[in-house]
């Protein structure tokens, strides 16, 4: 064998009960190249990151680092050979100083069990300037930009001197303009010489950054295939099974009355004594759907909430169709034309522990169709009105409305939800993050119903972080920086590059709500 | 095969066979305790808790002593249906201790010294049950109290109140509250002939049938109304029906006044048999709240479940009665039914590991047949 690997997975099959997580999947990572690692939610990354952390053990397979077999019992053996791994959702004390995060577990100590932080901060410094990793040793975690925590995470590892370096989705939480920087990081650390795995379903990035990359779909080995031979197209085919149609179709917007009308809205926040939302102002018509981007946590959580009454509004005024509905009960905005798709479907959206027919009348169990006037519910009604929504919406589960809707797959959990949420007839959809970690087949299924709902008349407010989908679907854009719209962009006429500027406080401007 | 596996899987036979386990394992463990106490009478010891009244060898003194069972464990039921009613709605109701004193507090009073019939006792034990459940209530929903804390304040609370209410109608020579039976007749259940059935003992009255009907109402609200379809949901994901505009602060504080509402009955179906009184001077909270706990566990969170677990519970109780106490200390038939009652808490974690065990056969069998095929078609191929 020619070419030296720093890790290789070889034949690696892991088996949970009910689903072969991994079968036979082969992986391996040369010195020095950035390999990515592309497949669904749900194709089995997560299962293989874990075996080579020793969080799981498979049944047949082997892991070789520099050629020699391992044996990977537990994450402490991943670490004594120089595997690091930055997560999705950064795992730093929020109240300890950077430095504090980076030799967390490791702590340099003279004799006494004194800390030696000088010289923990002199190696941190020459680790920064060397790579190009930007940070600030004593400021605090939870006062620093999401970036410079990523940038921690990163140190973390090099301050171990880890060799492998996994990073898994590491843009998710990014700004365009930050996903360019962490690129150019990534490609300092892989010319000294670190090898590094990107767990991404992104192909545009996978295409920018990687030598090499692998796919998985279901569980099973796809391929590996060489970046510069190949083309996004081909490596979503490959990643999906079937050509994929990335953009959405739609006619121009046939735009009606008022239906949503927000004015000087704000919400408390309840991590920070700050509000939340700080005197947001828009408006949604009849047939259009409108985005809220920007990054995750800039307040469009509690808009929503704001919005749909599960926080009180501290100040300022929702209307739904023309009514003050500001201080109307959840229950009253569900019954006037309101309907929600949450931001977190197993937190808001669904009782896992019920069945698909009692999550399918979560918002019209009191009615006399399903309840009768002793207070029973009426068991056939139910029944019927389930088999209708999953036929309609092609909800897929093993045993029809009476599955356990905790058995079913996220998209087609989703897919309850939004069917829920639909056949209520709405006049204002509020969908927040509604393709959030559902595979591509899924999300093409929903932006179509969203359009759907545009083009039937009603108004639609989307919230959204996605930029592909931000630039995609919606008519009329509005970007929220730290609680404040802070732009309004018509999407045929800006780019990403712009959008980010905003989104990431870098410029602003007025917002004039066209009527 | 796949019908053997089917079966396993459906719930009811699960939980049988839990129940079951945790019942044999608990007796065992507690005959190995007798063991280290004294080994030679542990053998007969431990067949005599088990015995209960079959320890009489005739048929109306059996009958009879069975029917001592039955009245205890009305009380047994309610009490843990009050525990499971809060459970499914997502709360611990710990204070159906305190519910149930303020029940026997009000019962009693209301027999004695106001001279009321039994329908009236019966209700107002209900009311003062619910009453105590409605304080928890409030604070869980609006002051965010633990109903755990609030409980546990209000079993004392319950405990001492009573203790003084009920010294204003007790017995002079002793700390005991008057006899009802002779004091107030009226106040006693009707037995409706049901003690004709258990060799004549008077105590069997219709508490035994309300319980019984207080379980099966119970379990139709829980599963077959709009009503039990908003508390289940409320207990099972408070966010998605606030999502969906329940009201949850409500429903929590009906959760716990019907809670309490049912430990305050439980109460009531005990002292106005007549068959126990009230001692003034007790210093800890009756047993009975505390066991409905165990019995609600055993009885897998099932109102029919729990019939079957109270009675058991209430079995080996009283069968602790008749172990040979020249050989073990007095207190040894409630240390061995504590063990059991222990035990039973094991009957969720033995499901959970039945139903990993299951499938991961259910994936070795698919495996194999996959392999078998495979090799199948490849001898096809030679």
């Amino acid at each position: 064998m020619d070419e030296q690997f720093a890790i290789e997975m070889l034949n690696i099959t892991k088996i949970f009960p009910g689903i072969i997580a991994n079968d036979n999947i082969t992986l391996q990572l040369k010195k020095g190249e950035i390999h990515a690692l592309l497949g669904e939610n749900g194709a089995g990354k997560s299962t293989l990151m874990s075996v080579l952390f020793g969080l799981y053990q498979p049944e047949r397979g082997v892991i070789k680092k520099d050629g020699v077999e391992v044996k990977i019992n537990d994450p402490n053996d991943a670490n004594d050979l120089g595997i690091g791994m930055v997560h999705q959702h950064f795992k730093l004390v929020e109240c300890f100083s950077v430095l504090d995060n980076i030799i967390l577990g490791v702590e340099p100590a003279s004799k006494l069990g004194l800390l030696k932080k000088d010289e923990a901060r002199r190696r941190i410094v020459d680790l920064s300037e060397k790579y190009g990793l930007h940070v600030e040793p004593d400021a605090i975690i939870e006062d620093i930009t999401v970036g410079m925590q990523q940038r921690t995470e990163i140190l973390k590892m090099l301050y171990r001197e880890n060799e492998i370096l996994i990073f898994d989705e590491p843009t998710a939480v990014l700004t365009p303009q930050e996903i360019d920087e962490l690129m150019r990081i990534m490609k300092s650390l892989a010319a000294e010489g670190k090898s590094i795995l990107f767990i991404s379903h992104k192909l545009n990035e996978i295409m920018a950054v990687a030598d090499r990359c692998t796919v998985l779909r279901k569980g099973k080995y796809i391929g590996t295939v060489e970046t510069k031979n190949t083309t996004v197209e081909e490596l979503s085919a490959m990643m999906v099974g079937r050509n994929v149609n990335f953009h959405v179709e739609k006619k121009p917007a046939n735009k009606g009355d008022v239906v949503l009308e927000v004015e000087g809205l704000t919400v408390a926040s309840k991590v920070h004594s700050n509000d939340a939302v700080k005197d947001v102002s828009f408006k949604v018509r009849a047939g259009e759907i409108v985005c809220i981007a920007g990054i995750d946590g800039n307040g469009q959580t509690e808009l929503v909430y704001g919005i749909t009454g599960l926080e009180p509004a501290k100040k300022g005024s929702v209307k739904l169709n023309g009514k003050d509905i500001t201080k109307a009960s959840i229950r009253k905005r569900n019954t006037s034309g309101m309907s929600h798709i949450p931001e977190d479907r197993h937190k808001h959206g669904l009782v896992l522990d019920y069945s698909l027919e009692y999550n399918l009348i979560l918002q019209t169990y009191f009615n006399s169709q399903f309840t009768d006037k002793a207070g029973f519910l009426k068991r056939k009604p139910i029944r019927e009105y389930a088999d209708k929504l999953i036929e309609m919406y092609d909800i897929r589960s093993g045993q029809g409305p009476i599955t356990a809707t905790r058995s079913m797959s996220g998209g087609n959990q989703q897919k309850a939800i939004i069917a829920r949420e639909i056949d209520k007839n709405p006049d204002l959809l509020v969908a927040v993050q509604p393709t959030r970690g559902l595979d591509v087949g899924a999300i093409e299924y929903i932006h179509k119903q969203l359009v759907a709902q545009r083009d039937a008349g009603k108004a639609c407010l989307l919230i959204s972080l996605e930029l592909d989908e931000v630039m995609d679907l919606p008519d009329r854009i509005l970007v929220m920086y730290e609680g404040e719209i802070v732009g309004e962009f018509n999407p045929k006429e800006t780019d990403e590059k712009e959008l980010g500027l905003y989104m990431a406080g870098a410029k602003r401007r007025a917002v004039q709500d066209e009527n | 095969m796949k019908t053997k596996s089917s079966l396993l899987r459906n719930n009811a036979v699960q939980s049988l066979i839990c129940s079951l386990a945790c019942v044999i394992l608990g007796v065992f463990i507690g005959y190995i305790v007798l063991l280290f106490i004294n080994p030679n009478g542990a053998g007969k010891a431990i067949s005599a808790v088990i015995k209960n009244f079959f320890f009489y060898p005739a048929g109306p003194a059996r009958s009879k002593y069975f029917g001592g069972t039955l009245v205890k464990a009305a009380p047994l039921v309610m009490c843990s249906l009050s525990i499971l009613f809060a459970y499914k709605v997502g709360l611990f109701n710990i204070g159906v201790a305190g519910q149930y004193v303020a029940g026997a507090g009000i019962s009693i009073y209301a027999a004695l010294a106001w001279q009321c019939p039994w329908i009236v006792c019966l209700l107002l034990a209900i009311a003062a049950g619910a009453l105590f459940g409605a304080v928890s209530g409030v604070l869980k929903a609006y002051c965010n109290v633990n109903e755990v804390i609030s409980g546990i304040m209000l079993n004392w609370i319950g405990l001492y109140t009573v203790n003084i209410i009920l010294s204003n109608v007790k017995e002079s020579a002793s700390p005991y509250t008057n006899n009802i039976s002779s004091f107030n007749s009226e106040a006693i259940l009707p037995t409706m002939g049901l003690d004709k059935l258990f060799g004549n003992n008077q105590y069997v009255t219709i508490a035994v049938p309300l319980a019984i009907i207080a379980a099966i109402v119970v379990k139709i609200v829980l599963e077959k109304t709009k009503f039990g379809y908003e508390l289940r949901a409320t207990g099972n994901n408070k966010n998605a029906a606030k999502y969906c505009g329940m009201k949850e602060k409500r429903n929590i504080i009906v959760t716990l006044i019907i809670g309490g509402g049912l430990a305050g009955m439980g109460a009531a179906l005990l002292y106005l048999t007549g068959m126990e009184q009230w001692s003034c001077s007790q210093s800890s909270v009756p047993g009975m709240g505390f066991n409905g706990i165990a019995a609600a566990f055993l009885g897998c969170l099932d109102p029919l479940g729990s019939l079957l677990s109270s009675f058991f519970i209430q079995h080996i109780t009283n069968g602790g009665g008749y172990v040979d106490k020249t050989m073990y200390c007095s207190q040894i038939s409630d240390l061995i039914s504590s063990i059991i009652i222990y035990l039973c808490g094991f009957v969720l974690f033995l499901r959970q590991s039945i139903n990993s065990r299951l499938s991961r056969a259910e994936e070795r069998t698919a495996e194999r047949e996959k392999e078998l095929a495979a090799e199948a078609a490849q001898g096809g191929d030679k």
